[in-house]
């Protein structure tokens, strides 16, 4: 084995690397820590939270169904805003369920290890929200058993798709985007579900897991095929999970509605997208990791790069907010000037202003470290992350369309109250399979984990443990 | 050896080493010894260890390259086919033909990576001889932990140099614990 080299040895005493698991816990702590969240009994407070959600879903599917029996009339939705709140709710679902693949793909390809305490978390989340996105375009139809109409085949009057549409790439993207992060997760998945097989005390789990678990033995030979599906997954699912949102975004940009007749839209799209994801995964991982107490594999280290991120992508978004505006005044479209100016001082200011007090300015708080690492500030920001992310799509949709070119034709929008309990039973949804798949299957992704430990790599030396070092100075 | 067991043919050796170090160290001691039948267990990807096995590349990659050439080709005629013959759609003003294929362009690329996609999945399965239900490593209790925290390298009775009692040996003087004679399911 090679000595490292002297500048290698100066700069890691003068910066050492932050452990990724505090406390120097063994491989089977982290084992019995995570997977005893499964095996143990649910606690509490599960139970009432379930409960609470899953009314809440409940009563979201008999609004769809209501909405299903009797009509998109019971939607606030009007001529000409006929896009609402279920394409605002649309779009913040599919926002939301971009930190998944991001931190699974994209940071897997730049090798940032701090992903693998939050990846399999963040992907759950990302396949229930877009779960929750896929209803909105389903239901929005009105005539649901219509639906099959966006499928690329033959409708009984043998008229295709036109696929030229982008109301047809987006099936494609979004369902594209759901299958392959589904596989992304299941891959990750297996070698913890080997770990919950094998640790199975009861013998129907033993069976649930060893089916689901391929079989999966470890073997060197496994991991070599294995690492490389991983590496390539990752490698397509990083064009894939810009591209979703992107594609997203031109449902808009492609149309000629002043206020979404932008090239701007794909960029700024994306990285709202990045935003709110973000948010997302700290507010459910927050409360997770005080409840679990899984503070050493998830610890203010992940907080607070998670919080640089989302001051990063918040300022972009502001960026384009405040470019957006520009270009309105900048390229002299009539139309286009007032459309911005209708967005900040019209009847819909509140919502504009809400939109960029949470999404500019709230982020800004992150500059400072102490507040990066306080509990209150950062669930706080990333709810207000959360809110204005919303607000964000009501603000392009609903205050772009209420009021386009001709004023005769301009009317305002009031959301009914099925529209708010569909909302609300989406969030039902969301939370409810999170809550299921944290109760179910292992919430950290142990074996990677296991893998970023110092004595994971075949060339550790306990001579370069932290502990020994002073031994070692004493020596010299 | 039982009367039993000696009824079952031998599936192999294994051992446990104590860490993830001690398991490299092995690997390139059976490596060096021209073991082939072999492999090496732990709870997670061990860096390296392709080649302290004497493994190359997995070929998985050029498979994967199929897939997504097969999902880019599907699309291709998917769009393609019914636009320009099964039931033209004249979209702004525009044909369909070369110069209008920039709208055509995402679907190819979604299809694409969907395929790749898929084959990714299913090939490291397959690729890896599974789902399987049961592996005669299964039968050795002790194994149990190679998902938590144990190392182990087993060595096939198919391999050519593999002899019960030789290897058994050779494991033991490598540093291997527990060394422990396998049978094939019944």
């Amino acid at each position: 084995m090679a000595e490292p080299d002297a500048s290698t040895v100066a700069f890691e005493e003068r910066m050492p690397r932050r452990p990724l698991v505090l406390n120097n816990h063994s491989m089977a702590w982290i084992s019995d820590r995570i997977a005893g969240i499964v095996q143990n009994k649910a606690p509490l407070w599960w139970w009432i939270t379930i409960s609470i959600t899953g009314s809440f879903a409940a009563f979201g599917t008999f609004c769809m169904l209501y909405l299903l029996f009797t009509g998109v009339g019971v939607w606030g939705n009007n001529v000409p805003v006929g896009w609402a709140w279920d394409i605002t709710n649309f779009v913040f679902w599919i926002g939301i369920g971009h930190a998944g693949t991001l931190i699974s793909a994209i940071l897997h390809l730049c090798r940032q290890k701090w992903r693998t305490s939050i990846n399999r978390a963040a992907e759950a989340m990302t396949l229930f929200a877009v779960i929750c996105a896929a209803i909105f375009p389903g239901i929005h139809v009105g005539r649901m058993w219509m639906a099959w109409f966006l499928a690329p085949i033959p409708n009984p009057n043998w008229i295709w798709p036109n696929f030229r549409s982008p109301l047809m790439w987006d099936v494609f993207a979004v369902s594209t985007y759901f299958t392959v992060s589904v596989l992304f997760w299941y891959l990750g998945l297996v070698p913890d579900l080997a770990t919950m097989r094998d640790r199975a005390k009861v013998k129907v789990s033993r069976i649930v897991y060893g089916i689901l678990a391929f079989g999966w033995r470890g073997g060197n030979r496994q991991w070599r095929h294995y690492e490389m599906a991983y590496l390539i997954l990752a490698g397509i699912s990083t064009p894939l999970v810009l591209s979703v949102h992107s594609t997203v975004s031109f449902d808009f940009a492609t149309s000629v509605v002043p206020g979404w007749h932008t090239t701007i839209f794909p960029p700024y799209f994306v990285a709202g997208a990045i935003f709110g994801g973000f948010a997302m995964v700290l507010t459910l991982m927050l409360p997770a990791r005080s409840l679990y107490k899984l503070q050493d594999v998830f610890t203010w280290d992940h907080i607070d790069v998670m919080c640089k991120l989302l001051l990063l992508t918040g300022s972009i978004v502001g960026y384009a907010y405040c470019m957006e505006f520009f270009v309105a005044f900048y390229g002299a479209n009539p139309f286009e000037r007032f459309a911005f100016l209708n967005r900040y001082f019209g009847p819909y200011w509140w919502a504009s202003w809400t939109m960029f007090t949470c999404n500019v300015i709230m982020p800004q708080l992150f500059w400072v470290r102490a507040f990066r690492r306080n509990w209150a500030i950062v669930f706080f920001v990333s709810m207000c992350a959360n809110a204005g992310m919303w607000f964000e799509r009501f603000v392009i949709f609903v205050i772009s369309l209420h009021r386009d070119f001709l004023p005769s034709a301009w009317r305002m929008y009031y959301p009914t109250w099925v529209d708010v309990f569909t909302f609300i039973g989406t969030i039902g949804i969301f939370l409810t399979l999170f809550l299921l798949f944290i109760r179910f299957l292992p919430m950290v992704a142990m074996s990677e984990v296991k893998g970023v430990l110092p004595e994971a790599d075949p060339h550790y030396h306990p001579r370069t443990e932290p502990e020994s070092e002073s031994r070692e100075e004493a020596h010299a | 050896m039982s009367a039993a067991a000696a009824e079952r043919s031998v599936f192999g050796v294994i051992a446990e080493f104590p860490s993830a170090t001690a398991l490299f160290g092995a690997a390139e001691k059976v490596r060096d010894q021209g073991y082939r039948f072999w492999d090496v267990h732990s709870p997670f990807p061990i860096h390296g260890m392709n080649k302290a096995m004497g493994l190359g590349k997995s070929t998985l990659g050029y498979i994967i390259f199929c897939g997504g050439f097969t999902g880019f080709a599907t699309a291709v005629l998917l769009e393609f086919i019914p636009s320009s013959y099964l039931y033209p759609l004249i979209v702004h003003g525009k044909p369909v033909n070369f110069f209008t294929v920039p709208p055509f362009l995402p679907i190819m690329f979604e299809l694409t990576v969907l395929l790749s996609a898929f084959t990714a999945f299913f090939g490291v399965f397959l690729m890896n001889r599974l789902p399987r239900l049961h592996h005669p490593l299964f039968d050795f209790e002790p194994f149990k932990r190679v998902t938590n925290d144990a190392f182990f390298l087993a060595i096939e009775a198919v391999d050519p140099k593999f002899s019960e009692i030789g290897t058994r040996e050779f494991l033991e003087e490598i540093g291997g614990q527990g060394v422990t004679v396998l049978y094939e399911n019944d």
